[in-house]
């Protein structure tokens, strides 16, 4: 239980952080749909035997890189295209995956984690949160305006792909917990709650982590306690947050 | 003379079928400062893109090894609920840059915005504003040229003046290029050492006193355009 906490703690760290720039980005959407892509991937993986998470990261890195590679494309609509393509992977998804294996996959299911697997899942998240602090500055600027980024000798490209490689990962370290369907929303959500509530980045950043981390802990004990998959308590208990920050700031 | 900052060479840009900018060539010295008119759709933004490699071209563009370049576009959509302040916008600057926090305050007081208004959410600033922290962004890393896309859209009178004085004095006593766009052709008439015309036809480049004749206007606006030449 206390490797558990301490795993999904680190990914609720980085999905908090990673969350801000994809809220600050307007890509909610996009975020939430490149979640939908890890279930091929997990049913291709169940179908050859080998460990769903493999099938996950690969797909979710795939994904990141149709999102980034259609960002470059202006004359596109990015987000009918999205809408598209993610809607077909999971079709494609749930007929690979199917019974148990597909409920766990869309809402998480809690298999056990040995001690390798954790110590992955810990280093991945580290890295990601490490990431995002250290190219805050780079990413703020590249918000605000790619040719400003340039200026200040940022390639924005770059940076974008590294950024949703970044989001793929956090995507993949959350599954376990909450699956291909929830995961978007603990990205999301403690980061909306953040910007409606935040002067300024930092305190942003730093409340994103707040809330991802509190209602992810308190969501596991919670589903332990109710002898539920944590993902739903998490989400609803998110999403409560958010409502609340509603009516504060009205 | 010196080797130039800015040595541009047959530059064309074209959007499919549309060609936009059409093998275009002149260079720009340090300390000097080149104002670009011409009507909407001549490719001034265009040809600024260029410059700092966010378009791909035909040609070459070819900057001082040395160079640092300060941009100010011409305008942004931003968020007006962003918590992203003029401070955190500033200081990213100068974070990936390694510029000593010393260049944020410089360059605060350099286009006159108050502690106050540098504390408020970017998204919550009045065009003005935005555009003046737009010009303190370009200032950190204290840059030896700035490109200004239309610097004074939105400013008020009292900031024009500023603005326009800020960029002449940083050209004459730091020795900054400055390349402007503007449709102020009396401030280009005033303060411009060349003038580079973009529209209908050739480009055509040379003091503001040979390209902003009437005829020429006329020839490249498709209409008269008159102006007023300030005594400073």
């Amino acid at each position: 239980m206390i490797t558990d906490l301490l795993v999904s703690g680190a990914m609720a760290v980085a999905a908090g952080l990673v969350g801000c720039f994809a809220v600050l980005r307007r890509m909610t959407l996009a975020a939430d749909a490149l979640s939908h892509v890890a279930l091929p991937g997990i049913g291709v993986a169940l179908a050859l035997h080998v460990h769903p998470l493999f099938g996950a990261v690969a797909m979710l890195a795939f994904g990141a890189l149709t999102v980034w590679a259609l960002e470059n494309q202006s004359r596109l609509s990015t987000e009918t295209i999205i809408g598209v393509v993610f809607s077909i992977a999971l079709a494609v998804g749930s007929l690979t995956a199917s019974g148990e294996e597909l409920v766990d996959a869309l809402f998480g299911g809690a298999a056990p984690l040995d001690r390798i697997g954790a110590l992955v899942a810990m280093a991945a998240a580290v890295a990601v949160s490490v990431f995002i602090v250290r190219q805050r500055h780079r990413l703020v600027v590249a918000l605000v305006s790619p040719d400003l980024a340039r200026t200040a000798r940022v390639d924005p490209r770059r940076l974008n792909l590294l950024y949703l490689q970044a989001f793929a990962l956090t995507v993949a370290l959350g599954l376990r917990y909450l699956g291909v369907l929830l995961m978007g929303s603990l990205i999301i959500i403690p980061a909306a709650t953040a910007k409606r509530l935040s002067r300024n980045l930092t305190e942003m950043l730093v409340l994103a982590v707040v809330i991802a981390v509190a209602v992810t802990e308190s969501g596991t004990l919670v589903a332990a306690w109710l002898g539920r998959e944590p993902g739903p308590v998490i989400v609803i208990l998110g999403g409560a947050v958010f409502l609340a920050s509603l009516a504060r700031s009205q | 003379m010196s080797d130039p900052l800015l040595d541009v060479r047959h530059l064309t840009v074209r959007f499919g079928e549309t060609t936009v900018l059409r093998d275009l060539s002149f260079s720009v010295q340090a300390g000097t400062s080149l104002a670009i008119v011409g009507p909407n759709g001549a490719g001034k933004t265009v040809l600024f893109r260029c410059l700092i490699g966010a378009l791909p071209y035909e040609g070459t563009i070819a900057w001082a090894p040395d160079v640092r370049i300060g941009y100010v576009p011409q305008k942004l959509d931003l968020e007006r609920d962003m918590p992203l302040t003029g401070l955190d916008f500033l200081r990213a600057h100068a974070a990936i840059g390694g510029a000593p926090a010393a260049d944020v305050t410089r360059a605060l007081s350099l286009v006159g915005l108050g502690d106050r208004v540098s504390r408020r959410s970017i998204g919550a600033l009045s065009g003005g504003e935005f555009q003046r922290l737009l010009v303190a962004f370009a200032l950190i890393g204290r840059p030896n040229v700035l490109l200004l896309d239309e610097p004074t859209t939105g400013v008020d009178e009292a900031g024009h003046e500023r603005l326009n004085d800020l960029a002449h004095r940083l050209q004459e006593e730091q020795g900054l290029a400055v390349l402007l766009i503007s449709h102020e052709l009396s401030v280009v008439y005033h303060y411009a050492t060349h003038v580079l015309c973009l529209g209908r036809g050739e480009a055509h480049l040379g003091p503001p006193e040979t390209i902003l004749t009437p005829e020429r206007l006329r020839e490249v606006y498709g209409a008269s355009v008159a102006f007023h030449v300030h005594d400073h």
